[in-house]
């Protein structure tokens, strides 16, 4: 099957049914593994909910060219702790947990003694990464998870576990940005780029922070929605020159959610002098960058991927406090090859989310 | 033939200015306003030689009025302050730099960051309030409202102060503003030109351990030798810049051609910033997946405020920094225009206007 000597199902003591792609054709079907034993550190949870982020689509189908298989996606988990190792602190049997999309790190390096795991060059992903024990790891669309408590997070009683699943990977994504790049402040403008998963999540949390937000997008439609329902203050046409002129020097900051190749000028342009311009997408080739918009402004082109763990808790306590939830349809596990197909077409208003729980069984 | 006003205002003066965009310099008799009651001013004793000079006379950026008379690292001696003026008095060091006017009332303006108001007046080329064409320090004379002059410290020389006015503050104020002025920091330098080779001594009297970054391995001796760079690496050498990888805190990019940001990229730390002074006409390629794994930026500086400026000259002053200059006469101003394209000079010609610019030449 994928060349390893030991079959996955007796791998490790805990036996576990997740839902496996065996090739780059992606497509998703039952399959029987197992977790290694809770460790003095460790954490064990039944998964109840798993988000459908885009990258888990990229990962199942090989497009960064470093999958494994047979390969498990799901990095926006949630659950509720079913065993602890003795060494664990922080939680108990009965705990509602959840991981997001990193399970491990070198712990002694500047970027993990600062609390920016995400940044730290011995990262371990929460799929398809190779484990301190030299196995692989499997994400979330499975029945249960065995996290080091390092790299688990509380979830807080006040939001549901559903709505908490995406907050993991899309609501980390955009909320330690808006956090490091100082566009947290009450009174500030922030502009949206791109309205789906990452980008629906920038909007509430920006709003949360107290900023006036502008959504920019290249679909008029979203408009009414951008507005009325999430509660966004303008939006602006990206391909209508006279809507983007008119707006000219009036953004703080932006966050790009955006992971298609797209100019980069006339989103400068609306930056006020001292802007930032957050790309949080993944564009597969460079974009072009006038330096001159830059100079003159004093503005700047920065990136940020998700977030460490201290700052994961404090957004999702953030969250919890502020209502700020993703928008979610929650769909049974067998639902999960057309929800994929789905996402592509952006079909989803703005995430989906794997009910685990009641429809992944391990006697499926 | 004269622009506009050339030889309408009060004060006679003699400058050196291009008539067309074959760029070539030769004298020209004009005048400048009489001393307002907000004015300074003051008889040039030096004037730097900025690449942008070259630019403007040669039309580069496609709005040059002509005649055109460049320079704008000026510096001098006071000799007639107008009746509202606190800040000088005649006799006193004073220079002049790239702007001389704003709106003095945006936000810009009010966070003494005059270099980003929309309605900045530059020192050559751009049109004053009073609707005549400014006229560049390639000249005998200057009249500045005194918000825009700098007062020059005593104990630094007036020749090695001149090209602060540009290239110092062009590269101090980034790294202040982006934070890399804290000692222990590790800059890099792109590029050992004007701007350059200040960014390398301001970047030391900051404390930073300092890296050069260039295309040029000839240049390492004197990086390390005369300039007090820590370390040289050769960007054309992929072993050198591969040991390199995640070492600095902070770029000061000075390059103006088009250049490669990928390797510069991996060269950041994590949370890195790279800094663009330098400015392309040609978009250059950014990769976003390097900024996103390690939280690094990209971002851009143009000279500084006028506060800023005279911070700047006085930080100098206090720590010893100043251009690397060669004084020239005007009469070689040409030639020198030639050898600065070559990157002949080390590292900036500073015009000595006070003993070879006459009114009767």
């Amino acid at each position: 099957m994928a060349g390893s000597v030991v079959a996955a199902e007796h791998e490790h003591p805990q036996k576990a049914i997740g839902w496996a792609a065996h090739d780059q054709s992606g497509i998703l079907a039952p399959f029987k593994f197992s977790r290694r034993a809770t460790g003095e550190k460790d954490v064990t949870f039944r998964i109840l909910y798993s988000g459908i982020c885009h990258s888990d689509y990229h990962f199942i189908k090989n497009e960064w060219g470093n999958s494994v298989y047979p390969a498990i996606p799901g990095h926006e988990i949630a659950g509720v702790v079913t065993e602890v190792g003795s060494k664990v602190t922080n939680f108990k049997v009965g705990d509602r947990v959840g991981v997001g999309c990193m399970v491990g790190s070198c712990r002694t390096c500047d970027n993990c003694v600062g609390n920016l795991e995400c940044y730290c060059p011995k990262m371990i992903l929460t799929y398809g990464s190779t484990y301190h024990d030299g196995t692989l790891t499997y994400g979330g669309y499975s029945n249960i998870y065995v996290v080091d408590e390092h790299f688990a997070v509380k979830i807080p009683d006040t939001i549901a576990l559903e709505a908490a699943a995406p907050l993991f990977c899309a609501g980390i994504t955009v909320y330690s940005p808006l956090r490091y790049y100082g566009l947290d402040k009450p009174g500030l403008h922030v502009g949206v780029v791109g309205l789906g998963g990452l980008g629906h999540l920038a909007v509430k949390f920006a709003k949360a922070f107290g900023a006036k937000v502008t959504v920019i997008s290249t679909s008029p439609s979203k408009k009414e929605e951008a507005i009325a329902h999430l509660g966004a203050d303008f939006f602006l046409v990206s391909r209508e020159p006279e809507q983007l002129q008119a707006a000219t020097g009036t953004l703080d900051g932006i966050i790009d959610t955006v992971s298609a190749v797209h100019p980069l000028q006339p989103l400068l342009g609306l930056l006020k002098t001292n802007g930032k311009l957050i790309t949080v997408g993944v564009p597969d080739k460079p974009l072009e960058l006038y330096t001159f918009p830059l100079i003159l402004g004093r503005k700047l082109v920065g990136g940020s991927a998700i977030g460490g763990m201290k700052e994961t808790q404090e957004m999702i306590d953030f969250a919890a406090k502020k209502g700020v939830a993703p928008d979610i349809e929650v769909i049974p596990i067998d639902y999960v090859n057309t929800a994929m197909q789905r996402m592509l077409r952006s079909d989803v208003k703005y995430r989906f989310v794997i009910d685990i729980g009641n429809t992944l069984k391990a006697d499926a | 033939m004269a622009g506009a006003g050339a030889e309408e205002l009060p004060q006679k003066a003699i400058g050196w200015a291009a008539q067309d965009k074959s760029g070539i310099l030769a004298p020209f008799k004009f005048s400048r306003r009489e001393t307002g009651e907000q004015d300074v001013t003051f008889k040039v004793l030096y004037c730097g030689i900025c690449h942008s000079d070259l630019h403007y006379i040669k039309n580069e950026w496609g709005h040059s009025v002509y005649p055109a008379i460049p320079g704008h690292e000026v510096v001098g001696v006071v000799t007639e302050v107008g009746s509202k003026v606190q800040n000088f008095k005649v006799g006193d060091k004073v220079g002049v730099g790239c702007m001389v006017g704003s709106c003095r009332s945006c936000e810009s303006c009010s966070n003494h960051l005059e270099n980003y108001c929309p309605k900045m007046i530059l020192t050559y080329g751009s049109r004053y309030y009073d609707g005549t064409i400014t006229y560049g320090g390639y000249s005998d004379i200057y009249v500045v409202d005194e918000h825009f002059a700098v007062k020059i410290p005593e104990n630094i020389p007036l020749d090695a102060a001149a090209p602060l006015l540009c290239a110092g503050i062009t590269v101090y104020s980034p790294l202040r503003y982006y934070g890399l002025d804290k000692p222990g920091l590790t800059v890099g330098v792109v590029g050992l030109g004007g701007l350059g080779h200040v960014a390398v001594k301001f970047a030391k009297a900051f404390g930073a351990k300092v890296i050069v970054i260039s295309t040029s391995p000839s240049k390492k001796e004197e990086a390390i030798g005369r300039l007090g760079a820590d370390s040289f690496l050769v960007s054309r050498n992929p072993e050198q810049m591969q040991a390199a990888i995640g070492t600095m805190d902070g770029i000061i990019d000075t390059v103006s051609a088009f250049h490669p940001l990928l390797p510069l990229i991996g060269l950041l730390k994590s949370n890195g910033k790279l800094i663009m002074v330098g400015a392309p006409d040609k978009p250059l390629e950014l990769p976003t997946f390097p900024l996103l794994m390690g939280r690094k930026l990209i971002g851009g500086s143009c000279i500084g405020g006028m506060k800023e400026t005279q911070e700047m000259i006085d930080f100098a002053a206090k720590n010893g920094v100043k251009a690397d200059i060669e004084v020239i006469p005007i009469d070689y101003v040409n030639t020198a225009m030639e050898r600065m394209l070559k990157s002949d000079v080390r590292y900036r010609f500073v015009i000595d206007i006070g003993n070879t610019l006459k009114p009767d030449a």
